[in-house]
């Protein structure tokens, strides 16, 4: 089988080819932002590296990391690395604690963003003659414009249908045939879920592709979403910082997420030591944006949990495949010493007949004991009048998260259609504890 | 004849029920029986009602879960002992309850008993053989 590639002499390119471009144009970054940004350049003086020092990629574990904090003590515009005459595009990303992140693009690195995504959607063998509909949001998120540019940058007639309003997206679906579509996953289901509401099939739509991202989902979520949009689920990973969607994403063979290695270098690190971690073991991700102009970031810590897979793919990409990201550290939740991540919950409902994939996680503090309350939605196909069955249901619920998790909780039936539904990003944790630790 | 009965799942919160009553009111619909089963946690609460199509429609409009039910409607004596020979009847050919509640008959005299049993059609043939009245959907509408 001949896999689908929008650049196949990038993103097939020999390894030592690739190798050879990474240090060139590693060396050529790290002269820029010595020269163009201050903290950069104090951070390198401070440990006596002179930007010469970098002679390879084999000299970046030399550089030092750039963390999210950077970005908030130089906001707004601090480490951009061009004057703003140069700057043509500001996206910003809600900061759930402190300041917003800002992130700026050049005209250049606007190209660079419309390539990168081609190549993420023309991986699910999407061609010009393809019409796109772009469910993320328009705006300051991310999701959005770099989808959408990605679509017309293949030659797609593309849709921005943003989010929101799913009525008239599930019309614009039938009526104007897109091809493929972008979407948080729990915007797909949200598309899914008026479809079935409203007697409307998979039929009556044109789906062969859809492209999730921007939140963790599961592979539960993706047979969900594939089945009832009758389209193929590809995964997608990318962060504003390092440019938006269009740092990894999936081929047909799905199995881990290729980055675009080109431009952003992937390094997987122990986040207790910063030491870089062989392929196949678990750490944190972290990216060096080698070749943008406004925002080149070195050695950016994500706080995503993920791992280079090693091996070659099937499909004849020499790029890194990255396991994808076992959930932000910053969902992570520590409920009585355990960690949890959401996602995990999520695969628990997913994986027992007949429980909504719909909750919300309500973490309490009682006295000393952390206290986890699971609300899941019924729907008529779970509810029955027997009050036993329904006690049964929150037992199931209950057992199956004790022992995936190891922590107790408190399963709580509600209402359908009660926890609130997120058009754009989930929020599917509501922590109500103080954050007073020791 | 079982008699369809549509149960709503309300949470435990203040004025879930009423929502339920409020929907049925706005819709024109009668009760003729209600029951409410409670944990601590949630309630399913029993109707059975003069429209049920309209009921339906409107609670599934209004986003409630609903499911219906059938059950035994039986007309009895308002007599002592006339209840316990219907559930004694049903004992001793094995057939349980799992839940019952009564109201004042529509049709006037005597009560009328809502039966769920473990075995619904059983139940059924069981009561009429013994030669109890039983109603049917016609007996609630009027
Ligand atoms: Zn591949």
């Amino acid at each position: 089988m001949s896999y689908h590639m929008y650049n196949r002499e990038a993103e097939a390119m020999p390894k030592e080819k690739l190798r050879e471009l990474q240090s060139e144009r590693l060396c050529e970054m790290v002269k820029r932002v010595y020269e163009k940004v201050p903290m950069y350049r104090e951070r390198f003086d401070s440990m006596g590296l002179k930007p010469e020092d970098i002679k390879s990629i084999n000299d970046l574990t030399k550089l030092p990391f750039t963390y999210k904090q950077d970005l908030r003590d130089n906001y707004p515009f601090g480490l951009f690395a061009v004057p703003m005459d140069e700057v043509v595009r500001i996206h910003a990303s809600s900061g759930t604690t402190g300041k917003q992140t800002v992130v700026g693009y050049t005209e250049k690195d606007m190209k660079l963003w419309g390539e990168v995504m081609a190549r993420t959607i023309g991986a699910g063998g999407v061609t010009k003659s393809d019409i796109g509909h772009i469910s993320y949001g328009y705006g300051l998120f991310t999701g959005g414009l770099g989808g959408g540019l990605g679509s017309e940058t293949i030659g797609c007639a593309t849709i921005p249908a943003s989010t929101g309003n799913t009525k008239r997206q599930v019309t614009i679906l039938e009526d104007f045939k897109p091809t493929f579509i972008l979407a948080t996953p729990s915007y797909a289901l949200t598309i899914a879920e008026y479809m079935e509401q409203n007697g409307i099939t998979a039929d009556s739509l044109n789906l062969k592709a859809g492209f999730f991202g921007a939140e963790p989902w599961t592979e539960s979520m993706r047979k969900e979403i594939e089945k009832r949009l009758n389209l193929k689920a590809y995964d997608i990973y990318g962060l504003s910082e390092v440019i938006g969607p269009g740092v990894a994403y999936e081929c047909e063979c799905q199995h881990g997420l290729h980055v675009n290695e080109d431009h952003f270098y992937l390094e997987i690190i122990d986040p207790e030591t910063g030491e870089p971690l062989p392929d196949g073991t678990e750490g944190e991700i972290v990216f060096t944006c080698m070749t943008k102009e406004a925002l080149p970031l070195i050695r950016y810590r994500t706080r995503d949990v993920g791992m280079r897979i090693p091996g070659e793919c099937e499909c004849g990409r020499t790029f890194v495949r990255m396991m994808k990201p076992a959930g932000r550290t910053d969902d992570m939740l520590i409920i009585r010493g355990v960690n949890v991540f959401p996602s995990q919950i999520e695969s628990v409902l997913m994986e027992l007949d007949g429980i909504a994939p719909y909750y919300q996680m309500i973490v309490e503090r009682t006295g000393n004991l952390d206290n986890l309350t699971v609300l899941v939605e019924l729907t008529e196909d779970t509810f029955t009048d027997e009050v036993r069955k329904l006690e049964a249901m929150s037992k199931k619920v209950t057992d199956a998260i004790h022992s995936v998790l190891g922590i107790a909780c408190k399963v709580k039936l509600v209402e359908p259609k009660s926890i609130e539904r997120f058009e754009g990003k989930a929020k599917r944790v509501i922590d109500k504890r103080t954050q007073v630790n020791f | 004849m079982l008699l369809k009965q549509i149960s709503v799942f309300a949470e435990n919160r203040r004025g879930a029920i009423m929502d339920i009553t409020g929907v049925l009111f706005n819709a024109g619909v009668n009760l003729r029986a209600i029951s409410i089963a409670d944990t601590t946690d949630f309630g399913v609460v029993r109707l059975i009602v003069d429209k049920r199509k309209e009921a339906l429609t409107a609670l599934r409009e209004n986003g409630m879960t609903v499911k219906e039910t059938d059950v035994v409607a039986l007309a009895v004596d308002d007599t002592p002992g006339a209840f316990h020979n219907a559930l004694k009847a049903l004992t001793e050919s094995g057939i349980m309850v799992e839940y019952s509640y009564g109201f004042v008959s529509p049709i006037g005299e005597g009560a009328t008993i809502i039966l769920k049993c473990d075995d619904q059609e059983k139940a059924l043939g069981c009561l009429t053989a013994k030669g109890f009245k039983l109603l049917t959907a016609d007996d609630v509408k009027f």
